[in-house]
């Protein structure tokens, strides 16, 4: 175990030296543009993880969120001329506080109540998008959108944005491994596996899946802030239901409840589109039969729970999880 | 005004009436949510468009055939797609995650085959306008009215009088005790998806007549709208569907009448969070009280 986990933080080691150096390997202006996305992809899909993969709260309106922290952040800085820093605390504040108003009503309940509401808000939040055109100027969006700059220093071009999200996601990786490896993220996870259970031991499951929603959100509104400002222009058809369904399929697709796993499904699913751009007609076409298959053949995703787990305990976790699969049907 | 909008959201309504009762039915036995439905709906309104135009069939042909065969597609999908993940004992997440597969691939199907653009639909029926009083009713609005209430009742008599209805319920219930019983549940599931897609394409003709338009993507708002309704009358059950249906037909229609056009498809949105904050089981659902 030892030697593997030396192995581990060497391969971590040289991973981040090659993803530091990239921009200077990687001189195609659009490859570098991907890689500036996927950093926003894993953002959300980690802040999507910690609602669905780890307080087992299914929300289907991330979007909403994203899209609340890109509209505060970019009509801060184009109106109030706000710094950008000042302006990604205050979207990661407004959204977590919607979240809050969304979920003290619906995480009282238990079951999937937090997907339809999540749901309902995501399309009442784009028709707000689009209709309040005082404010958002509606279907125009919202263009020239400023870029950060740091004690004078005005980051701009794709590189300087490269390393800006590689910080912000380095970060928000640290806060999520210490977070869920510390006893709220126990508690957070108790409530996932059973709600009357953790209330049996004094864990209050309405306290831990708020405050895990909260979070959440603010990290989506954080990722829609630092979007609005690196393609400087937004409109409400970046954040529609369909970009909530993609996140949820990268958490999905990676393994709930692992943070590896949502890296590699951010990453996965924002190249295989690219990828699969040499037969264009067809991508998206095949992008819905590999959802379809990936759940016949790997339904716990590619760094699912029951992967590691099994290293560990092989015998009793799959006992555990067969046992679990009974009840629920 | 007030009647004629009325009208207009009953209209609306039993349209996602119909939708709704495709997930509510499949909900109800296997306690998934069939994404992939409002897909369904709108590939059996092409498949009606396709039967009309493309085949020259008269409408009243083409609308039972077309029916049949998006039962057929319905079935087809739970097989490939939703059957396999059960056998493997996945969690209902899983299945979801498929379901939205199938919607990405059957959305990109559509815009291979028919294109991204609008169709407008044949029209066979001449429109008539009658007037009562004010109020202006189209020979298309009645049988679209019509229709959805018969096929209602159809639907209500089969699943509480009939032998295949018992079945279903008893599925509904537990699918290990109605296996025990000798009931062939997943016959009676293939069945489950053949209705509701069949209804879903029911639903996708008259739309089509009805708005004179059908395109690819049709299916993600009505598909959502219904998936609303089928929540707001409590998922599940078969007339807490249709009553949600009609209710958020009414709620949209008078909403954009008297409050704002723009935020039409919020206030279906906005009453279905209010019910479930106040009655969390939906209008007519079963309330579920958790045992250790």
């Amino acid at each position: 175990m030892e030697r593997l986990s030396k192995y581990k933080n060497i391969a971590a080691v040289i991973g981040c030296i090659l993803l530091l150096i990239a921009p200077f390997i990687i001189t195609n202006s659009y490859y570098l543009h991907i890689m500036v996305l996927i950093g926003v992809y894993i953002i959300l899909s980690l802040s999507l993880n910690l609602i669905t993969g780890y307080t087992g709260q299914l929300c289907l309106g991330h979007a909403a969120f994203y899209g609340i922290g890109a509209y505060v952040g970019a009509l801060l800085m184009l109106n109030l001329n706000v710094n950008f820093f000042i302006a990604l605390i205050a979207s990661a504040v407004v959204s977590g506080l919607f979240g809050l108003v969304l979920g003290i009503p619906t995480l009282r309940l238990r079951g999937d109540y937090l997907a339809i509401v999540t749901l309902g808000f995501g399309e009442i939040v784009r028709l707000v998008f689009v209709n309040w055109a005082d404010v958002t100027r509606g279907p125009m969006g919202l263009p020239g959108i400023p870029t950060p700059s740091i004690f004078g220093f005005q980051i701009s071009g794709r590189t300087a944005f490269y390393y800006l999200i590689f910080i912000l996601v380095a970060l928000t990786l640290v806060f999520m491994n210490r977070l869920t490896n510390s006893g709220f993220g126990m508690a957070m996870q108790t409530v996932k596996a059973d709600e009357i259970a953790a209330e049996s031991i004094g864990i209050y499951p309405v306290k831990y899946k708020l405050i895990a929603f909260v979070i959440s959100s603010a990290m989506a509104g954080m990722a829609g802030c630092f979007y609005a400002s690196y393609v400087s222009y937004i409109s409400p058809t970046t954040f529609v239901y369909n970009t909530s369904v993609t996140i949820l399929a990268m958490v999905v697709l990676g393994g709930l409840g692992s943070l590896a796993g949502s890296v590699i499904g951010a990453v996965v699913l924002t190249l295989i589109p690219e990828v699969l751009r040499f037969i264009s007609d067809y991508r998206m076409l095949i992008f819905g039969a590999l959802m379809v298959i990936m759940m016949i053949f790997k339904p716990e995703g590619f760094w699912g729970v029951s992967k590691r787990v099994k290293n560990i305990y092989k015998i009793k976790a799959g006992g555990g999880r067969r046992e679990r699969d009974s009840k629920s049907k | 005004m007030f009647t004629q909008q009325l009208i207009n959201g009953i209209t609306v309504g039993g349209i996602y009436a119909l939708i709704a009762l495709g997930y509510t039915m499949v909900y109800g036995i296997l306690k998934i949510v069939n994404f992939a439905h409002g897909d369904v709906f709108m590939i059996g309104s092409f498949l009606g468009l396709v039967f009309v135009q493309g085949l020259g069939m008269p409408i009243y042909v083409a609308f039972p055939l077309a029916a049949v065969a998006t039962a057929i597609v319905g079935i087809f999908i739970e097989r490939v797609a939703y059957r396999p993940i059960r056998m493997h004992g996945a969690d209902a997440l899983a299945v979801l995650i498929a379901a939205l597969g199938v919607s990405i691939f059957l959305e990109n199907f559509a815009q291979l085959v028919w294109g991204t653009e609008t169709h407008s639909y044949v029209q066979q029926i001449q429109k008539k306008t009658y007037n009562f009083g004010g109020i202006t009713l189209s020979n298309i609005q009645i049988g679209v009215i019509i229709l959805c209430i018969a096929l209602m009742l159809i639907l209500y008599l089969v699943v509480n009088k009939t032998k295949i209805g018992v079945a279903m319920r008893a599925t509904s219930q537990s699918i290990v005790s109605a296996q025990l019983m000798g009931i062939n549940t997943e016959k009676i599931i293939s069945l489950t998806f053949g209705v509701g897609s069949a209804l879903a394409c029911v639903a996708g003709v008259l739309v089509g007549t009805y708005y004179d338009a059908v395109y690819p993507l049709v299916g993600y708002s009505y598909g959502l709208k219904a998936f609303a309704a089928a929540i707001l009358g409590g998922i599940g059950s078969i007339p807490g569907a249709m009553l949600g249906g009609f209710l958020i037909g009414i709620v949209e229609t008078l909403g954009a009448g008297y409050i704002s056009a723009g935020y039409k498809d919020a206030f279906a949105f906005g009453i279905l969070i209010l019910v479930l904050i106040f009655r969390p089981s939906g209008l007519l659902g079963k309330k579920h009280v958790d045992k250790v």
